[in-house]
């Protein structure tokens, strides 16, 4: 289909911003009168606070005050799960207990210094397993352990031969908290003539956003402007307003661009400490700067889960793929939540298309950083564990590990995961056909394991999945007297630019020129509509099918306006040139700003004054009730589409790795990306190249250390904690895309986001794995060491299947 | 309990000095009070954490005549108030003295090897995690050693040498510096002093709370690498997790002198295996002499990890080192 902006590359607003530095992130505001909050954050890993002595620093000059669990929580705290704004019993190390506002940083922190804080110390542990055995200590409130994903907290216990005889390697046997399965497994491994059986771990490791958390607060007029960061805008704002317990009215909410997303921006309830400031500015009175440092970052901020699992895995005599069977102890860290396993499974379904699968977990608290979504959470920790087992399948079977991919790969018509949902449409094996031949894979089957003196070369290819769209959310459009379009858009601005894609598809139904388009976003008192919080790879879909509503709203409405008064009936008119008219005679007609103006004479539902969707969300109720009777209006609310719309990639990569350093060199990767419709090119391959750098991260390098002696992280900044740099990654990144359109997506569009890193990650734990021979290592993060030590065949005294250290 | 996060400059006096007699009188009057600032990259995560707690810092890099790389009548003297980007890219150093030219250009990124020097890439302290969190270990004055205990963390420490406290040298320069025989310069309110690169760090049975001989009121102020090792056969090679902004798991120095196929003389040390640069002093007896091959660098790697004694956690240093040793001997 030929689109007027669909599948182009355009500038995005922000960009010039960006460029130049002259974009504002929340710690670039400042206000008259403004002060400055410090926190002190708990330095047990597991304690209760029994008292405070702020008596010396509130003496202090320059000291405004001090905010506590009793100022946030008048009712007393909340004893759910995640993290709160303030808490009298920290769950991990950094967890905020107090702040302190004084006239700059440098006061505030000595006056937090001299606060006396006494703690009760409680138990603490930093590996699940050391805490599953029975008598292991419990790291949650109530002597606790346990946080099951949307039913609560619980105390979780195996036996101390279960444990061992998991950590040994061996299938557990001990009953989980959760099972879900299809098919018939045992049927499946019976007639498989190849089966994978092992133990795995992937390390759990933080978020690395480049703008941390900082917030800045003020009060006006019984309003509440709030400067924080979010990857989502309306979403968030919508949940912060009840966090901080203000009405969602008194709220505004400004958040221009943010400096990384990583999955737990989305939501309100993964950033609570934004509450600080707002807080202690209704307390003092004063706007109230709050400056998060790189170290609070990983504290306050969110890591990814740690999988312990173990892994069966069946496959037929052409390759297909029989039965998996999965047991996954998750690590919920310090604040219990997320549902990383079972995406896991549902993953392997969704890819591999198994005849039957049964995934069952059990979740268990550590007193380390909280968890809970991080690009692909689950997807793509299993990823990097199931590509070499597909790898040593296609050698026993005698497949190429292209074709065994093929034969289990994912099509429209197909259904996946366990509830067996179907796809809106699914071209994997087009993808497949496109990354192999851009990347000449069976051409370069010669180098595969070749050596050259102590370098060998390793091949991989690999796949990623997630979900990627979702729908039920409301659209807003607006058109004054001038004739542009004004595009209310309440998605978040996390770096993607998908808040301008998305913004593309009302101008496309209008056939508007982008020059005739303004973005209303960033603050909410632009009145914004409700979107999905930006996780879950679902922007594109999801808004593009709100814009798209909204602007054929507008559009019934032009041709409504002009049938009555220029004559004829509705599908007689169409628009082109930022006109509606006649199709027979383009004369008859009138211009986008005289149809406007029309629409303001008229009123009624045409401003928004009535006949609204009855579905509106409050949020949008709100921004449609302030907007009312302005302009020109047109808004929709999104109903819930058909199946599951699925974002892929496949990636191909050669790498040389040499035997004596442990070191590998990435030579060459492409990354293809099936996504329906490609909305913006530019920002396809930019999540595509993005993703491929975290691949990296995940497969090689990021780790998540905590001192199981006393609890203390040791990934307190990026070196430590070995985030990719320019030299670990490829020089150049190849990419592609399918380009095959979606049937529930008005413009054909999917999203991408997450499965652009878990394709990369298993590519290349597939291509290490290669280089070894196809030794399966069962890991992820496979480190510098852990080569040298498999090639040397020296052994370490580690403890197996740990989690939080080196190894996991 | 653990100091908690502050990210915040504290109070603290700040001296300029311009010349090295102000410099050397600040050094005298203030003690191990007065820090050293050069290029901050080993200061400000200390200060800004008040986990140390000097009375004032005395800047230094406003000594110009500490600054620079000079040729002298036996060799080169390098200021020790040169950046790490200098000495990378200074064309005597990587024509004569490539090995340090090399090294230096493996140091953390660009951003810090541009402001970083040599001086402080030499005398910064060491990278234990658990020693730079604020806890009290040995090397700060405590009774205990986290990383060398049945759970510690102790991955990138020491195979050698380890005496109560296990952290390594973590510089890349300083098993250059010790392969070309260096000297190290030494100034204080009373005279100059030199010793060797060799003696210039120190072990923890030695003193366990400093890296290396520099004394109160003292600052090193040059480096000069002898005309002996110019233009030798040079090896450098850092083994990291991360190719840019990391520290060595392993490095090797190497500076041989050739006689066609057979190794006259040579002088090699691995970093990051033991509390100071290691002189490999066994291996390079065993090699001066003998002709350059295969067998010759398996057994120099070999003789390189005797007597290792690994921790729970770092087993792979012993292979690690062998070969990096073995790819130095055989160039």
């Amino acid at each position: 289909m030929a689109y007027m902006h669909i599948g182009k590359d355009f500038v995005p607003p922000d960009v010039h911003g960006k460029v130049t530095g002259r974009i504002k992130y929340a710690e670039d505001y400042s206000r008259e009168g403004m002060v400055y909050a410090r926190l002190l954050t708990s330095p047990i890993p597991h304690a209760r606070v029994v008292n405070i002595d702020a008596s010396a620093a509130l003496a202090m000059d320059g000291v405004y005050g001090i905010l506590t669990v009793d100022d946030v929580y008048p009712d007393g705290e909340p004893q759910g799960t995640g993290l709160k704004i303030l808490t009298s019993e920290p769950t991990l190390v950094g967890e905020p207990i107090l702040a302190v506002a004084a006239v700059d940083e440098k006061t505030a922190e000595t006056a937090i210094s001299m606060i006396e804080v006494t703690f009760e110390r409680l138990p603490f542990v930093v590996d699940p397993l050391d805490s599953l055995v029975e008598g292991g200590p419990n790291g949650y409130p109530g002597g606790q352990n346990s946080f099951v994903f949307r039913q609560g907290f619980a105390t979780e216990k195996w036996s101390a031969d279960q444990v061992a005889t998991f950590r040994a390697g061996n299938e557990p046997t001990a009953e989980p908290q959760q099972t879900v399965a299809y098919g018939d497994l045992e049927a499946a491994f019976a007639e498989s003539s190849y089966i994978y059986e092992g133990t795995f771990t992937t390390a759990g490791y933080p978020h690395h956003s480049m703008e941390p958390r900082s917030a800045m607060a003020y009060w006006e007029d019984g309003k509440l402007y709030l400067h924080a960061t979010s990857q989502s805008l309306t979403a968030f704002a919508d949940g912060i307003a009840g966090i901080i317990g203000i009405p969602k009215e008194d709220l505004v909410f400004i958040n221009a661009a943010t400096g990384g997303g990583f999955g737990q921006r989305s939501r309100a309830n993964s950033v609570p400490s934004v509450a600080i400031p707002a807080k202690f500015s209704q307390k003092i009175n004063r706007p109230v700067m709050m400056r998060i440092t790189r170290e609070e970052e990983f504290t306050i901020g969110g890591a990814r889960q740690g999988f312990q699992g173990w892994i069966k895995v069946g496959f037929k005599p052409d390759g297909v793929m029989a039965g998996c069977d999965l047991y996954i102890v998750s690590d919920n860290g310090g604040k219990g939540g997320g549902a990383d396993a079972y995406s896991a499974a549902d993953c392997i379904s969704v890819l591999y298309q198994a005849d039957a699968v049964r995934y069952r977990g059990t979740f268990i608290g550590s007193n380390t950083a909280h968890r809970g979504a991080q690009r692909g959470p689950g997807q793509n920790q299993i990823a990097p564990i199931i590509s070499p087992i597909m790898d040593a399948a296609a050698d026993e079977l005698g497949l190429s590990r292209l074709e065994i991919r093929k034969v289990n790969s994912a099509m429209s018509g197909d259904v996946g995961g366990p509830q067996r949902t179907p796809f809106t449409s699914a071209y994997m094996p087009q993808a497949l056909d496109q990354a192999a031949e851009a990347f000449d894979w069976e051409g370069r089957q010669s180098r595969r394991r070749q050596r050259n003196g102590s370098k060998v070369t390793g091949l991989g290819i690999g796949q990623g999945y997630h979900s990627a769209g979702r729908s039920g959310q409301d659209g807003i459009v607006m058109m004054g007297p001038d004739g542009r379009l004004k595009i209310h858009c309440g998605v978040g601005n996390l770096g993607t630019y998908s808040y301008a894609s998305v913004s593309r598809a009302a101008a496309e139904a209008l056939k508007m020129p982008w020059e005739s388009c303004d973005i209303l976003t960033g603050r909410t008192d632009l009145h914004l509509p409700i979107t999905s919080p930006q996780d879950g790879s679902n922007s594109i879909f999801t808004n593009t099918r709100t814009m798209w509503g909204a602007a054929q709203d507008l559009l019934a409405k032009m041709k409504e306006i002009a049938a009555a008064d220029l004559g004829g009936t509705l599908d007689e008119y169409d628009v082109s040139g930022e006109r509606v008219h006649r199709i027979d005679d383009e004369s008859i007609g009138y211009s986008y700003g005289e149809v406007a103006q029309r629409a303001m004479e008229l009123g009624g539902k045409y401003t928004g004054e009535s006949e609204l969707p009855a579905e509106l969300a409050e949020w949008t109720q709100i921004s449609v009730s302030r907007l009312a009777g302005t302009a020109f209006m047109g808004v929709y609310h999104d109903p819930a589409h058909e199946g599951n719309p699925p974002g892929f990639t496949v990636t191909c990569c050669e790498i040389e790795l040499d035997t004596e350093t442990g070191k590998f060199e990435i030579l060459d990767l492409i990354s293809i990306g099936e996504s329906g419709t490609i909305v913006h090119p530019q920002g396809m391959k930019n999540q595509l190249v993005g993703g491929a750098v975290w691949g990296i991260g995940l497969s090689a390098l990021e780790r998540h250390l905590y001192d199981p002696q006393n609890g203390i992280p040791a990934s307190t900044g990026y070196w430590q904690s070995k985030v990719p740099t320019y030299l670990d990654t490829p020089v150049k990144i190849d990419t592609g895309w399918v380009d095959l359109p979606d049937p529930e997506n008005p413009v054909g569009a999917r999203g991408i986001g997450e499965p652009s890193m878990g394709s990369v990650s298993a590519a290349l734990t597939a291509a290490i794995s290669d280089a070894l021979d196809g030794h399966i290592f069962g890991a992820a993060p496979i480190t510098t060491d852990m080569i040298i030590n498999h090639l040397a065949g020296t052994q370490e005294n580690a403890v197996p299947l740990a989690q939080n250290n080196f190894r996991g | 309990m653990v100091a908690t996060s502050h990210d915040v400059m504290p109070d603290i006096e700040l001296y300029q000095p311009t010349d090295e007699d102000n410099a050397l009188a600040l050094a005298d009057n203030l003690g191990r009070d007065g820090w050293l600032l050069a290029g901050g990259q080993d200061t400000f995560g200390w200060l800004k954490d008040r986990n140390k707690n000097p009375q004032a810092m005395i800047e230094l890099t406003r000594v110009d005549a500490w600054k620079g790389i000079r040729e002298t009548t036996d060799g080169v003297e390098i200021g020790a108030l040169t950046t790490l980007t200098e000495i990378a890219r200074d064309p005597i150093l990587t024509e004569h003295y490539e090995v340090l030219a090399k090294a230096a250009s493996l140091v953390a990124s660009p951003q810090i090897r541009n402001v970083g020097t040599l001086g402080g890439n030499l005398n910064q302290d060491a990278r234990c995690w658990y020693y730079r969190r604020g806890l009290d270990c040995y090397r700060a004055g405590g009774n205990i050693c986290y990383a060398d205990s049945p759970q510690g963390l102790n991955r990138e420490h020491a195979l050698f040498g380890a005496s109560r406290c296990v952290a390594v040298s973590p510089s890349d320069t300083a098993p250059a510096l010790v392969a070309l025989d260096a000297t190290m310069v030494i100034a204080s309110a009373s005279g100059q002093r030199t010793m060797s690169a060799e003696d210039y760090f120190i072990g923890p049975a030695r003193d366990i709370t400093h890296m290396t001989a520099l004394n109160a009121g003292e600052i090193l102020t040059a480096v000069r690498l002898p005309a002996t090792w110019a233009n030798a056969e040079f090896y450098f090679e850092k083994v990291a997790d991360r190719n840019v902004w990391d520290f060595a798991l392993v490095n090797v120095a190497a500076a041989m002198k050739m006689a066609g196929d057979s190794i006259e003389d040579v002088r090699l040390a691995c970093g990051a295996v033991e509390c100071t640069p290691r002189r490999l002093q066994t291996v390079e007896n065993a090699l001066r002499g003998q002709s350059r091959s295969e067998a010759l660098a398996e057994q120099a790697g070999q003789l390189a990890v005797a007597g290792a004694e690994p921790l729970n956690y770092n087993h792979f240093k012993v292979p690690l080192m062998a070969n990096l040793v073995k790819r130095a001997v055989r160039g």
